[in-house]
């Protein structure tokens, strides 16, 4: 008996993103399987951030098709997905509890126990009282990743999680997302410090002027990215 | 989920800590709105009558400039870290984050006229021929009006370059109707005549722009 090939979690077909008459998406297809953790690697200007963007339904198509978990009704499905950006996404005026706080209930979570909960799990101390607004980048990176994490979402799409972490806490940072992985949660990693996802990604996906140039299970780059 | 009432409160509660922390708004509009009366009440010496002719309009004109100030504030909030980014991939409702900041708004609003509108009466030695209740009744309605259209207008300049000359552009124009109403029902109770059409006129102006913001606003939201 043959194995039956795993159902998509993220299917993108012929996606174009245009800004104005500059085009960011240039007709991506690709299908990405529930469980794994991608890398999305590429230099800059690449689409990657663009790609990811769309993906959160932060950027409408220009055309193509996106499905997630079987829909292209990003409202039906925004509970399942978190995503984390370049920027805090956070007030920098309050303090971590009280934002991931404000945050939880835009998805019905009503306990503080489950925002302490994340945040120790990024390696913070929710009981800190600071502002976001003083905290070192790191931590501001890893208060980021929890409140992406919130709402225990199926898919994860991180930009840039690692940038500005200190080498440490961004190793402590890739085994928790492998552990959330582990969990059979999808995640999509677009990061400029590939390095750290060796051994911990299922797949390298590499992207070049818009487009997806090639797919490696090794972090190397496939002569089509050359 | 939460219930979008729920969302609501949470959204209006986080506005006003930010405010109650950073008092960037209530600053900036009860600085202006001073200066305003400060330098009117130099400039001329008006007579208690005449004073009844001309306060509507200087009323409600230093509030409507000294709320654009707050209209901004409120939005560029969300733009730092671009946190609104947070709240449109979230499954909360649009329209919740839309009423939370127009109530926001309405409150510090509110604050900066309960504060100045004792100094206009000072410095203008204001004495109401008609009933007050219909000066409450007529503040109300006139600061919904003011900041229902401007939180819309606030949000849909959001992504333009130059947003705080963008936002005058777009609410003066469209806010005429509401100033008009709302002058003359102030100026017809300081008088004390009849000011039941000019009230009827806001109340229905409130009542068509909050629809019309509402049904648009998630449009705006997203708009890339």
């Amino acid at each position: 008996m043959t194995e039956a090939a795993p159902v998509p979690v993220v299917t993108v077909s012929n996606l174009i993103k245009q800004f104005g008459r500059f085009a960011a998406l240039r007709g991506v297809t690709a299908e990405f399987s529930g469980g794994k953790l991608y890398a999305i690697l590429g230099d800059n200007g690449a689409g990657k951030t663009t790609l990811l963007r769309t993906l959160a339904g932060l950027n409408q198509p220009s055309s193509g098709e996106i499905l997630i978990l079987g829909t292209n009704k990003f409202h039906d499905i925004c509970q399942y997905v978190g995503y984390m950006a370049h920027p805090s996404l956070l007030y920098d005026e309050m303090s971590g509890m009280e934002n991931l706080e404000y945050f939880a209930r835009l998805y019905g979570i009503a306990s503080s126990t489950r925002c302490a909960q994340v945040i120790r799990s990024v390696g913070l101390d929710p009981d800190l009282d600071r502002p976001v607004g003083q905290y070192s980048q790191g931590m501001r990176q890893r208060m980021s990743l929890a409140r992406a994490l919130l709402n225990d979402p199926r898919i994860l799409l991180l930009d840039e999680p690692f940038s500005n972490v200190d080498l440490h806490s961004a190793t402590e940072m890739v085994r928790l997302l492998v552990r959330t992985r582990d969990q059979g949660k999808t995640l999509f990693i677009v990061t400029h410090q590939a390095s750290l996802l060796e051994g911990a990604a299922d797949e390298f996906v590499w992207m070049e002027s818009g487009k997806i140039v090639g797919r490696t299970r090794e972090l190397k780059r496939p002569e089509s990215a050359r | 989920m939460s219930a979008p009432t729920g969302i609501t409160r949470a959204t209006l509660l986080k506005d006003l800590r930010l405010e109650w922390r950073s008092k960037d708004a209530i600053n900036s509009m009860l600085f202006f709105s001073l200066l305003v009366v400060v330098v009117f009440s130099f400039s001329f010496d008006p007579s208690a009558e005449e004073s009844r002719q001309i306060a509507g309009g200087l009323i409600w004109v230093a509030f409507l400039f000294a709320a654009v100030v707050a209209l901004n504030q409120t939005w560029a909030r969300e733009i730092r870290n671009q946190v609104l980014d947070a709240y449109r991939v979230s499954p909360a409702p649009a329209n919740s984050l839309f009423i939370a900041k127009t109530l926001g708004n309405f409150i510090f609003v509110s604050v900066l006229e309960a504060l100045m509108t004792p100094l206009f009466v000072v410095f203008y030695r204001l004495r109401a021929l008609g009933p007050v209740w219909q000066l409450l009744l007529v503040a109300a309605l006139g600061t919904w009006a003011l900041v229902v259209n401007g939180t819309f207008f606030a949000a849909m300049s959001l992504r333009t370059r130059s947003r705080e000359i963008m936002l005058p552009l777009l609410l003066f124009p469209i806010s005429i109707p509401a100033l008009l109403a709302m002058v003359q029902s102030t100026t017809a109770i300081l008088n004390g005549e009849g000011a039941r059409f000019w009230i009827v006129l806001l109340a229905s102006y409130d009542l068509v722009f909050t629809t019309v913001c509402l049904l648009l606003f998630e449009t705006v939201l997203n708009a890339e």
